[in-house]
């Protein structure tokens, strides 16, 4: 691994690996059953420089802003370094957002290039409301256009091409790195300001628990623009010489065969995913005859015995090698991320003799913040802190709860063009997490619920109740909001967490089964995991301020006042 | 004989109603099939493998980016057929 304290940016770092590992492999693109690239570092560098190249002709450089709307893909990465070497600022945006929000959000950005792909770009330029807002963006680029379409002002990522060696253009450690997007409420986005400091950090920190190195092979599942893959499946591995793996189909059946194809040592989940491989290991297990399944058991049990202490993967594999053999039999390590993973799933692997590295953190503290180090496995917590994180417990209960607080050299420098809630989320260099939780005599960190409206679905999606509301505004009721159940009354838990509706029905109205039949009609319009579970009636009119704006704080303690159980009608 | 987008809309329909197991009809063209059908993305992933099969034509997941509804769904296997 490279020594990261010698570099001031991402792009140093980037080309020093770039020649320490040219004749390494550093990417692997496959689509199901072919192989697209295979890429050495050398080769790599070589296409970036031309893109690089091409975006200083345009007048790209230090500061610039330039976004990625892609699918996890070799032009992706590509497309990553040739920012950071003109000195750029890159703006990482979420593919699945739809073409009003990517509009909404590069605008807020102030990207003045984008770089995407032609299913994507088909659908923003179908927005042309947002593009004429755009007014910053002066170039956009896109990948695989299919020879002859028309692309309304785009140019094509594979012709956009310079002539000689692009200039390296050099940042301090304090500069703006990537301007990463966290769910905003009621349209207010929140655009995190990561420096280059935050990234060299974290990476230090991480990798000083989950080395990479030449050979290593990371599978790139989680989207890039999301910070956890950004991270171990761009920046960490590429300073360590390591490869990185792309598939263009997140299918099972591919997923499953790349695992063997490309012997893969590290890939991260979300929960949601983990659990479905879960439960398609357990149904394998169940059909095991009598027999058979007792001596998988009696093999499961010596492993779990032989791994109390810490992991030992060329053990298990030759315990269980059917279980490891389905994950390639390199499987070091599976990485969860994004949301709060239950513990008998963590505890499920373990016992396979597959590690689940689970952690906590949010792209504001650059991440994770902590994370299981295996020595030895803990199910029931997100680990210790990693090197380099303060973390805090403030204002404590009886019980030794209170809220996360975390001091580091990866904390972001701000939101950006909002002074305020930056000011109200990092106090005195401290970043206020939201989260609720304590520490135990280990040294752990036990997550306790939220002390912030919203909720963290499986999948990684963080859900603020204010944006779903929208919904529900046309119902004949006199007013209504939503929260986050656990908001209201907390469970100390972050597992299964819903939204509630409340309602406050006008003078003389009653609750009738059309007004339910408009509730269920609008709740199922929304996506599956955006959808309330339950209603609150409420008979009195919601504290708002002169701006008749409601006051959730105190609408909450009105709330938290009513027993859940009879408060709550589920939907 | 070649579909026409109209049948290829109805086998769609078909297919993802016998497959989510909703009754037949409850699904029209314009709906948006993560809303109406409540399904993530790991099962919308299920349905372009079955309709895949189907129609035997490779739906490339990128290509598939941003569509929600079954008519454009229908309009990007009928552009393949």
């Amino acid at each position: 691994m490279l020594d990261l304290s010698q570099y001031s940016s991402i792009g140093a770092a980037l080309r020093e690996a770039m020649q320490a590992f040219a004749g390494e492999v550093c990417l692997i693109e496959a689509d199901r059953e072919r192989e697209n690239h295979r890429l050495t570092y050398r080769e790599f560098a070589e296409r970036a420089a031309a893109l690089a190249k091409a975006l200083q002709n345009g007048g790209f450089g230090a500061g610039g802003r330039a976004s990625i709307i892609m699918t996890n893909q070799s032009k992706w990465l590509i497309s990553a370094y040739a920012i950071f070497y003109c000195g750029g600022v890159l703006v990482p945006l979420d593919y699945k957002l739809t073409a009003e929000q990517q509009w909404q959000l590069l605008r807020h950005s102030g990207a003045s290039v984008l770089i995407t792909e032609y299913a994507i770009w088909r659908q923003l330029a179908a927005v042309a409301e947002g593009r004429a807002a755009c007014r910053d963006l002066r170039l956009v680029l896109v990948t695989e256009a299919p020879a002859k379409v028309e692309l309304a002002g785009a140019l094509r990522w594979e012709e956009f091409r310079g002539d000689g060696a692009p200039a390296f253009v050099a940042r301090e450690r304090a500069d703006m790195a990537c301007i990463v997007y966290s769910s905003g409420t009621g349209g207010q986005p929140k655009g995190c300001m990561m420096t280059h400091e935050n990234y060299l950090a974290q990476c230090v920190a991480l990798t000083s628990l989950y080395p990479f190195w030449p050979g290593v092979r990371y599978l790139s599942i989680l989207p890039t623009n999301h910070a956890i893959d950004f991270m171990v499946g761009f920046f960490g591995p590429f300073v360590c010489g390591a490869a990185v793996v792309h598939l263009r189909t997140l299918r099972p059946e591919f997923v499953r065969e790349a695992f063997a194809k490309y012997k893969i040592t590290y890939v991260s989940l979300v929960p949601l995913v983990l659990k479905n491989l879960q439960k398609g290991l357990q149904a394998r297990f169940a059909e095991l005859s009598a027999g058979k399944r007792r001596v998988f058991d009696w093999l499961v049990a010596v492993n779990k015995a032989l791994t109390k202490s810490r992991a030992r993967p060329w053990l298990s594999r030759r315990l269980l090698p059917q279980v490891h053999s389905a994950f390639g039999g390199e499987l070091l390590t599976i990485i969860v991320g994004g949301a709060f993973t239950e513990p008998q799933t963590l505890q499920f692997f373990y016992d396979l003799g597959i590690p689940v590295a689970n952690g906590y953190g949010l792209t504001e503290a650059g991440t994770a913040i902590t994370v299981n180090d295996l020595r030895p496995f803990r199910a029931d917590t997100v680990g210790k802190p990693l090197p380099g994180m303060e973390v805090r417990i403030v204002n404590a209960d009886s019980a030794g709860i209170g809220e996360v607080y975390v001091r580091s050299k990866t904390v972001m420098a701000g939101y950006l063009n909002e002074p305020e809630l930056t000011a109200n989320t990092i106090v005195d260099g401290w970043l206020r997490t939201g989260d609720l939780g304590h520490f135990d005599a280990q040294g752990h960190l036990h997550l306790a619920g939220r002390k912030k409206n919203m909720i963290v679905t499986e999948e990684g999606k963080n859900i603020y109740p204010e944006d779903i509301e929208g919904a529900f505004e046309s119902l004949p009721v006199k007013e209504l909001c939503v929260f986050a159940a656990d908001y209201i009354w907390p469970r100390g838990s972050m597992v299964g967490e819903q939204l509630v509706l409340v309602v406050h029905l006008e003078a003389g109205q009653n609750f009738t089964e059309e007004l339910r039949r408009q509730i269920v009609e609008r709740n199922n319009r929304l996506l599956n995991y955006k959808r309330v579970h339950g209603l609150v009636l409420v008979a009195e009119d919601f504290p708002r301020n002169a701006s008749q704006k409601i006051l959730r704080e105190k609408l909450r303690e009105h709330l938290a006042a009513l027993e859940r159980a009879s408060a709550v009608q589920p939907l | 004989m070649a579909r026409t987008l109209e049948q290829t809309t109805q086998e769609v329909l078909e297919l993802a109603a016998g497959h989510f197991k909703v009754a037949p009809g409850t699904l029209a063209a314009g709906d948006d099939f993560f809303r109406k059908l409540g399904i993530n993305s790991l099962q919308a992933l299920e349905l372009l493998s079955r309709l895949e099969n189907h129609f035997s034509i490779e739906l490339p997941d990128y290509e598939m980016q941003g569509v929600s509804d079954f008519q454009t769904l229908a309009e990007r296997i009928q552009s393949r057929l």
